[in-house]
């Protein structure tokens, strides 16, 4: 499974990755694989605050509904509107374009205590 | 789809083919079975609307009713007028208690000198039981289930693939019956039916040949230039459900009964079947309950989950709920108050924990090859 180096982690397989002065997030390859086909997303609308470890939205596949935790905690700046018309782009591509929502950071310094690829593959038994 | 929680114990003649090939495996009704392969359920469900699907279903049972006394026997067990049935004709019945309740719906097919019936995998051995408990002592009835292997082959293209690569061409056998035919020199049973709202067939043949019969038919539809795929249980599931066919444990169950699942239909109330009497106390008293299709606009709706009046009264309950491929919707099937069973009645769905915008539908939501 590919975990993408520039991403953080939680053990609940959601990511936080720079994008300049934002952090996009998203779920991981190991996640999209282990949920099967995705064909629900619910986000929340730009302006909205998310809370580092709450739930932020809702991602639904073939088998199963299961909550959404924020890497970090800040603003929604966008959201990704193809992402919900098309939730098939989080199993295409969940470190591109299935990515979910972008955040402006409330406290950057949070990014640091998420888990780093290697230690992410360690919980999902990758080297 | 809600798979079986228990280890399974069985596995099908295919089963290390699955595994090799990347399916994802699962325990339902006993058995450990491919829930979709690395093609992912929704393009498995695709590729049956367009093409070709080959399905693995030899978790199905078959019985054999044989004896002086079968015709009798089959018409009186089954609700679907079976009198007027010749080779090479079969028909889709269900299987009720003297309550009414629905033990399995399942396949009749009048074979020249016996009765085949085609039962569910989770209920095989509880409509084997029941057959026999009532069978006289002129009728004999076999499970055949271990030594028939069953495979279906569905699609818009799967009678293509099938003239093509069989001894006789399926072509001729009408929907809902019966012919035989030899495919890579496997005498095959073909039975024009299927479980997905597409045209096709299921093949009835010697188990041991499963392998041989699964990868010729892929082979023969890659030659031929017929996408053809295997597809797993979850596929199977969008499929039926899409094309308004039940499955047991959801739409029908030994606690409904075919008055409340909109199944009136398939009983024959011009004969004498099990149930029957109790069926026409329940048209008299009324239903309180009835099958409809729920759309839903925002969320996967899912069994259990339950239905919301305008008022804001719980009025029901899902059985089964998806996202459907072929449609690009969400929708339910729920049992809900009758009063408000008309297709365009707003109801709402609560879907973890929120009240949903739904709107009542009619079924199927895809209307199957048959009755176009």
């Amino acid at each position: 499974m590919a975990i993408d180096k520039n991403a953080r982690y939680l053990e609940s397989h959601e990511y936080a990755k720079p994008s300049g002065e934002y952090m996009v997030f998203g779920i991981s390859d190991h996640a999209q694989a282990e949920l099967g086909d995705v064909v629900f997303v619910e986000l929340p609308s730009v302006g909205k605050t998310v809370t580092k470890g709450a739930i932020f939205g809702t991602i639904e596949s073939v088998k199963a509904a299961s909550d959404l935790y924020a890497p970090i905690s800040g603003t929604v700046v966008e959201v990704n509107e193809a992402v919900k018309n098309d939730p098939s782009l989080v199993n295409k591509d969940c470190y591109g374009t299935g990515w979910l929502v972008k955040v402006a950071p409330s406290n950057p310094s949070e990014f640091q205590s998420l888990l780093d690829p290697a230690a992410y593959g360690k919980t999902i038994g990758e080297e | 789809m809600i798979y079986m929680e228990e280890e399974p114990t069985n596995t099908t003649a295919l089963h290390d083919w699955h595994v090799s090939h990347g399916a994802k495996m699962a325990p339902f009704a006993g058995y450990d079975m491919p829930i979709n392969y690395t093609t992912g359920a929704i393009e498995e469900h695709l590729i049956t609307r367009r093409s070709v699907g080959l399905f693995d279903i030899d978790h199905m049972g078959q019985f054999e009713i044989t004896g002086p006394g079968a015709d009798e026997f089959v018409a009186r067990m089954v609700t679907a007028k079976v009198s007027d049935l010749v080779p090479p004709m079969a028909r889709y019945s269900l299987l009720l208690d003297e309550k009414g309740g629905i033990i399995d719906d399942l396949f009749v097919y009048r074979l020249p000198a016996s009765w085949w019936i085609v039962v569910n995998a989770s209920n095989r051995a509880t409509d084997l039981a029941w057959f026999k408990a009532h069978a006289p002592s002129n009728v004999e009835v076999t499970d055949r289930s271990d030594d028939t292997y069953m495979i279906a082959v569905q699609g818009p293209r799967a009678i293509e693939l099938l003239d093509k690569v069989a001894n006789n061409p399926v072509s001729t056998i009408q929907r809902f019956c019966w012919g035989n035919i030899v495919i890579d020199g496997i005498p095959v049973l073909f039975g024009r039916t299927g479980y997905t709202g597409e045209d096709g067939g299921e093949l009835f043949f010697p188990a041991e040949q499963a392998l041989q019969l699964w990868e010729f038919l892929l082979r023969q539809g890659e030659w031929l230039g017929i996408e053809t795929r295997p597809i797993g249980l979850a596929a199977r599931d969008s499929l039926r459900f899409e094309a308004g066919m039940p499955l047991h444990g959801h739409e029908i169950s030994i606690d409904i009964n075919p008055i409340e699942a909109g199944f009136k239909w398939a009983c024959d109330f011009e004969k004498e079947f099990v149930g029957k009497e109790a069926l026409l106390d329940i048209i008299e008293k009324g239903i309180s309950r009835k099958l409809v299709g729920i759309e839903v606009f925002s969320g996967v709706p899912r069994e259990g989950y339950e239905v919301v009046s305008p008022e804001g009264s719980v009025i029901g309950r899902c059985v089964a709920g998806m996202f459907c491929p072929t449609i690009k919707k969400y929708a339910a099937n729920a049992f809900i108050e009758p009063s408000f069973a008309k297709a365009g009645t707003n109801v709402s769905v609560i879907i973890r924990g929120q009240l949903r915008d739904a709107v009542v539908v009619k079924r199927p939501l895809y209307v199957p090859a048959y009755r176009r």
